[in-house]
C-alpha cells in the first residue's frame, strides 16, 4: 500500500475555504428516512406473504428479497436508479438494492465488450469486493464459533 | 535559434508573424445543446449514441464530423492539412487514432487531459511559425459515458457524488490553423509546467488544477509583458465553480487581480446553472467546444478582440488514483486576437 501524499500545507486551507463540503447531516437524515422506509415496506410485504398458507417465514423473506433485487435491477436498466441514489445515497446503497445495482450497472456497461469477456468478466467488478470480504468475515466468524463450541 | 517569426520568453512563445485561426467548429450532445451555449454549436446530436454500437464509437464519430466541418468551413479539403494533432480522454487515445485513420494525414496523438485542444493549438502554431507546415488541423473531444466508465464507475451505478465533482462534456471541437491571412491571429502561447500540490481527491479536479492555471497565467502575463486587463476575456478550461474560486484566490495572493466579469471558466459556461452537473463541465470536449464554438464566434463577430484561453488538465489515471498518488495538473495557454 502506498502512503497517501498530503496537500501542501499552505494550499490546504485555501482548498478547504473554497470547497463545498458534502452536506453530511442532510445526507445521513435522508438516507436514514429513505432506507428505513424502504426496509419497512419490504418488511410489511414479507409479513403479508408469510400469511399465504404453505409459505414459511424464511421463504417469505427470500421472496421479498428477490422482488427488491429485481426492482433495483429494473430501475438501473431504466436509468432511474443512479438519479434516485444521488439524492438518497446510503438509503439505497446499504440495503440489498445497492448490491443489485452494482452488478446490473457493471453488466450493462460492459455489454459492448461481449457477453463473456465483457458482462461476464466485469459483472462483479464492484460487487466482487462485497463477496470477497463477506466470505472472508464469514470464515472468521465460523472459526470463532467453532473454537468457542469446543471450549 | 529562432527564425524571426517567434520570440521566446521563458515558457512563452510570442509570434512576430502570428499564425491564423482560419476556421473552427464545435459539436455537442443533447445536454450541451440545452445549455446556454447551445446556439454556438455547429451541430448537436439529439442522442448520446446516435445509432452507434458503443459510446466509444460515438465519441470517434463526433471527432471525425467536427474535423470535417472545420475543414469545410476553412474552405479546404482534408489533403490540405499538413498535420493532424488530436487527443481525447480514452486509454491510448483511440478516438483520435481512429479519426486519424479516417483522415489519413500525418498525425500526432496528444494527451493533456482537458487541456488537449489547446496543447494542439500551441504545437500547431509553433509548427506553422517554424515553416514546417502551412495548414494544421487541431482537435479534441470527449464523451460523458466513455469517461465516466473509464475514470469512475459504470454509468448507471448509484454513487452519491460530492458537490465539487464535475460532469464530463459530450462534445468535440476542431480548428484549422495556418500561415495565411485571416481575422483571428494566434499571437502568443504559453506551455504549462506540471504543478502538483498533493491533492488526491479525484472528485475535486478544480482544486487539483487551479494551481497549474495560476502558474501558467502568472508566467504568461510576466513573459509577454502585459497585464490581465490587456485581454477582453480570460478563459480557464474546466476548473468548475470550485476551482475557479480557488484560482481567483491564488492569483490574488500573487498580486494578479482578475476582473470577475472578464474571467470565465469553460466548465461553468457550458451548462450554466444546471445543478445536475455539480461544479460544472469537464473533459477534452469542454474547452475544445467552448473555444472553437462560442469564443471563436464572438471573436469573429468582433464582440471580443483579445482572448486568453488557459486550458487545464488533470494528469491522473484510475490506477494512479487508486494507488493514492496525487493529481498532477497542467495548464496550456493561447492568446487569440483580432488584428
Amino acid at each position: 500500500m502506498v502512503k497517501k501524499p498530503k496537500v501542501a500545507s499552505w494550499y490546504d486551507p485555501i482548498i478547504k475555504a473554497h470547497g463545498t463540503p458534502r452536506p453530511l447531516l442532510r445526507n445521513c437524515l435522508v438516507a436514514f428516512i429513505f432506507g428505513g422506509a424502504l426496509c419497512a415496506v419490504a418488511e410489511y410485504f414479507q409479513l403479508l406473504i408469510s400469511l399465504i398458507p404453505g409459505i414459511s417465514d424464511k421463504d417469505a423473506s427470500s421472496i421479498v428479497m428477490v422482488i427488491v433485487i429485481a426492482l433495483a435491477a429494473l430501475l438501473t436498466g431504466l436509468g432511474v436508479f443512479d438519479k434516485i441514489a444521488q439524492q438518497v445515497g446510503a438509503g439505497l446503497a446499504v440495503p440489498i438494492t445497492g448490491f443489485a445495482n452494482s452488478i446490473t450497472s457493471s453488466t450493462l456497461e460492459f455489454k459492448s465488450e461481449g457477453y463473456v469477456l465483457g458482462s461476464g468478466c466485469n459483472g462483479f467488478k464492484l460487487a466482487g469486493a462485497v463477496i470477497f470480504f463477506g466470505i472472508g468475515s464469514a470464515v472468521v466468524v465460523a472459526l470463532i464459533e467453532l473454537i468457542l463450541g469446543i471450549v | 535559434m529562432m527564425n524571426g517569426n517567434i520570440v521566446r520568453q521563458g515558457q512563452s512563445w510570442i509570434f512576430t508573424v502570428p499564425p491564423t485561426l482560419i476556421a473552427a467548429a464545435a459539436i455537442g450532445g443533447p445536454k450541451e445543446g440545452k445549455g446556454p451555449l447551445g446556439a454556438d454549436f455547429d451541430y448537436l446530436f439529439a442522442d448520446n449514441r446516435d445509432g452507434q454500437e458503443s459510446f466509444e464509437q460515438m465519441e470517434q464519430k463526433m471527432l471525425q464530423i467536427v474535423c470535417e466541418m472545420a475543414i469545410a468551413k476553412a474552405g479546404c479539403v482534408v489533403d490540405d492539412m499538413d498535420f493532424f494533432l488530436c487527443g481525447d480522454l480514452l486509454n491510448q487515445i483511440t478516438s483520435s487514432g481512429f479519426t486519424a485513420r479516417a483522415l489519413s494525414r500525418p498525425y500526432f496523438g496528444l494527451f493533456a487531459a482537458c487541456a488537449t485542444a489547446i496543447e494542439g493549438v500551441i504545437l500547431g502554431s509553433l509548427l506553422i511559425a517554424s515553416g514546417a507546415a502551412n495548414k494544421i488541423m487541431c482537435a479534441a473531444g470527449s464523451h460523458t459515458c466513455t469517461a465516466e466508465r473509464q475514470f469512475r464507475y459504470p454509468n448507471e451505478y448509484g454513487c452519491q457524488k460530492p458537490p465539487q465533482s464535475q460532469y464530463t462534456t459530450t462534445a468535440a471541437g476542431a480548428a484549422v490553423i495556418g500561415s495565411e491571412e485571416g481575422t483571428i491571429k494566434i499571437t502568443a502561447v504559453t506551455t504549462g509546467r506540471v504543478v502538483d500540490l498533493g491533492v488526491t481527491d479525484s472528485f475535486n479536479m478544480g482544486g487539483a488544477m487551479a494551481p497549474a492555471f495560476a502558474d501558467t497565467i502568472t508566467a504568461h502575463l510576466l513573459q509577454r509583458g502585459v497585464s490581465a486587463d490587456y485581454y477582453d476575456l480570460i478563459l480557464s478550461g474546466d476548473l468548475g465553480r470550485v476551482g475557479r474560486d480557488i484560482a481567483l484566490d491564488l492569483l490574488y495572493r500573487r498580486g494578479i487581480v482578475l476582473n470577475e466579469h472578464r474571467y470565465v471558466d469553460c466548465g461553468c459556461l457550458i451548462y450554466g446553472d444546471d445543478k445536475s452537473v455539480f461544479a460544472g463541465g469537464s473533459g477534452c470536449g469542454c474547452v475544445a467546444s467552448v473555444s472553437f464554438g462560442h469564443i471563436y464566434r464572438r471573436l469573429m463577430s468582433g464582440e471580443l478582440n483579445r482572448v486568453l484561453i488557459a486550458a487545464t488538465g488533470a494528469l491522473l489515471s484510475p490506477t494512479s488514483s487508486q494507488q493514492k498518488q496525487s493529481i498532477p495538473g497542467i495548464s496550456h495557454a493561447v492568446a487569440l486576437e483580432r488584428i
